[in-house]
């Protein structure tokens, strides 16, 4: 079996946000960059199907040259090897068109899985695994936070807003999962040190035969009008709670009462 | 031009509170005309009802086959919407499912697709988005390059539902053909959980977020009857999710749910970023922490520095004696 996670490099949801006044992305750069928390979820998902049924496990990242230490760390949880597409014409791409570089690079490869998380924390649009598969034309089970394999059927129990649906489809297949379905690893000292040595494979837009015109901040099917960081917040009231949770608990009765939530 | 598609949301044939919310941005905002998209079992039921809230045509999938497979029978249907309505616009709502089937349709008519906007104006044809960006500390307005259909997801609360007093909604009935490939995943099971009669977090118009210093699942009872008596779902962090307390799909923060409901209000929660990034684009924020020094406080409207289990049973007292 042929595994594949997708992983993105994204900012540290603490650091401070940079703009670039040029174009108006995020300067992704200065902005403390870390493997995205739900691809660590994917990748022990993958690992633990790769210890328990034996399966080569590689990441897949769509990312500048800089991501290499991403990748790195990725391979570091014992992955067997990573392809990056870089290519400066894909600054700035959207959902649609990174799901279209992944789909391109995945489409000279061989593979049973592709196991990604569900939302990225900075984009955080949800929508790269319905778009892979939908490139592919593959079945995706999303959501997942149950997978169990069964010969080529994948059984996924799907997070509900009010608990969980059963689906099952054939492999190949996309599957995205949620927080909820392992606890990730550790990377262990020798992972870390055999990532350093781990094949990597990057390509280029060219190799992968995707047309720089469809891809970057000019090719998007979605155009970004303008960027500003949030406005900051009136300081708020606050009662101290004399220990009888009678003044605390009026004060805020009186809150809720005028802002008319009761 | 310019007419838009609204997929509606229901159960059983009754419209869920998003579909007024888009039907009225729909309305409000476009030019055109507004229809709606009603798919599944029973969807026949309250489509011409649609029309209150502005739909003029509702084309409907009443199949249970909608719900039978996932994601991809009613990707089939949108596109078939879609083309019958000639809309050039799409308003979903956005949640996790509804997501991946907008996503897939969008690529199969060419469509450029945002999810989570807060805000909706027009400029000229294009419907211009504002949505926030990493966990909120950035609001970016975007959009669609023209030329192309539009799809966009709109978060539930932004809008407030108000009725138009339109007539009924001429039902349309879609002929949607399922081929093998909108059948390759299917729905073996539905498993709810008891809800208590609680809204749906992501679309509760209030939520009550419980966190570490509840202590114990125990104390988890003690904020759903306060979700209770304001009508509330309940949230919790993920200290609180980790610890087995409440379950997963009631997690805000980073890599659980992001909402933006008109009041959150926490208790026993510290206010790390990775929970603001799920929560701080609310419209009012209320907090307990007997922690004066919380990083909650800083974006809370109002703060009460106490012991939340002292503060909340007088508070569902106040409240229950307020409403009466
Ligand atoms: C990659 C990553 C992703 C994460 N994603 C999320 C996420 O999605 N959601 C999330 O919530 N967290 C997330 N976290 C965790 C986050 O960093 C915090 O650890 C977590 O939010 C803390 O939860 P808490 O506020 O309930 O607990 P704590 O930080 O322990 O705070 C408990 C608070 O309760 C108060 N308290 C205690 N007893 C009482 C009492 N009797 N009355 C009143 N107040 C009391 C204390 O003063 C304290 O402020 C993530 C972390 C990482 C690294
Ligand atoms: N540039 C990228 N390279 C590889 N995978 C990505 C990239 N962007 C998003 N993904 C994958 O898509 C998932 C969902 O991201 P998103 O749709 O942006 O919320 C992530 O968890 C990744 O697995």
């Amino acid at each position: 079996m042929r595994i594949i996670c997708p992983i993105k490099r994204v900012p540290d949801t603490a650091a401070e946000k940079k703009l670039d006044p040029a174009d108006r992305t995020v300067d992704r750069e200065q902005s403390d960059p870390v493997l995205n928390a739900n691809d660590e979820w994917s990748i022990e998902e993958a690992m633990r199907i790769s210890e328990r049924d034996g399966a080569e496990v590689i990441a897949l990242c769509m990312g500048p040259d800089e991501a290499q230490s991403t990748i790195r760390k990725a391979l570091s949880y014992g992955l067997d090897g990573a392809i990056q597409i870089s290519d400066p014409a894909l600054h700035g791409s959207d959902a649609v068109a990174t799901a279209r570089v992944l789909a391109a690079a995945l489409r000279q490869e061989q593979f049973d899985l592709i196991i990604m998380g569900n939302q990225s924390s900075d984009a955080r649009t949800m929508l790269v695994p319905a778009l892979l598969a939908e490139f592919l034309d593959l079945p995706a089970l999303t959501y997942a936070r149950k997978l169990e394999i069964d010969g080529s059927t994948l059984t996924v129990q799907r997070e509900s807003p009010s608990g969980h649906v059963v689906v099952q489809a054939q492999m190949p297949a996309v599957v995205s999962v949620v927080e909820a379905i392992n606890e990730p690893r550790y990377p262990s000292f020798k992972g870390i040190m055999a990532a350093k040595s781990k094949p990597l494979d990057v390509r280029d837009l060219a190799a992968i035969g995707v047309d720089a015109a469809d891809v970057g901040l000019e090719g998007s099917w979605t155009q970004v009008v303008d960027v500003v960081a949030r406005p900051p917040k009136e300081p708020g009231k606050r009662v101290e709670d004399d220990g009888s949770g009678s003044v605390g608990a009026k004060a805020l009765a009186e809150f809720l009462a005028e802002r008319k939530f009761i | 031009m310019g007419d838009i598609l609204v997929l509606a949301e229901h159960d059983a044939g009754v419209p869920r509170r998003i579909t007024g919310q888009l039907l009225t941005a729909a309305r409000e905002r476009g030019a055109g005309a507004v229809h709606a998209a009603v798919f599944g079992d029973k969807a026949a039921e309250g489509a011409d009802r649609l029309g209150a809230h502005g739909a003029a045509k509702a084309f409907v999938w009443d199949s249970s086959e909608a719900d039978a497979y996932v994601t991809e029978a009613r990707t089939a249907a949108l596109v078939a919407a879609l083309q019958a309505s000639g809309a050039d616009v799409v308003l979903f709502s956005s949640e996790p499912f509804t997501t991946d089937v907008a996503a897939r349709a969008a690529v199969r008519v060419n469509a450029g697709i945002i999810t989570d906007a807060v805000d909706l104006e027009m400029d000229g044809d294009a419907v211009v988005a504002t949505k926030a960006i990493f966990g909120g500390d950035m609001i970016s307005r975007c959009r669609v390059r023209p030329g192309r259909p539009q799809f966009i997801g709109v978060k539930a609360n932004a809008f407030t539902a108000q009725e138009a007093g339109g007539a009924p909604a001429e039902i349309v009935a879609l002929d949607v053909q399922l081929d093998d490939t909108a059948r390759r995943a299917s729905v073996v099971d539905v498993v709810e959980q008891e809800s208590g009669g609680r809204p749906e977090m992501t679309e509760a118009s209030i939520i009550i977020a419980g966190g570490r210093g509840l202590g114990d699942a125990e104390s988890f009872r003690l904020l759903e009857e306060l979700a209770d008596a304001l009508g509330g779902a309940v949230g919790a962090s993920r200290a609180a999710t980790d610890a087995g307390w409440y379950p997963h799909q009631h997690q805000i923060g980073q890599t659980g749910k992001t909402v933006a409901p008109q009041l959150y209000l926490g208790a026993g929660i510290s206010g790390a970023i990775q929970h603001r990034a799920g929560m701080q684009t609310s419209q009012a924020i209320a907090v307990i922490n007997k922690d004066a020094d919380a990083p909650i406080f800083s974006i809370a409207d109002f703060g009460v520095v106490g012991d939340l289990h002292k503060v909340i049973p007088p508070l569902i007292e106040e409240i229950r004696k307020r409403r009466e």
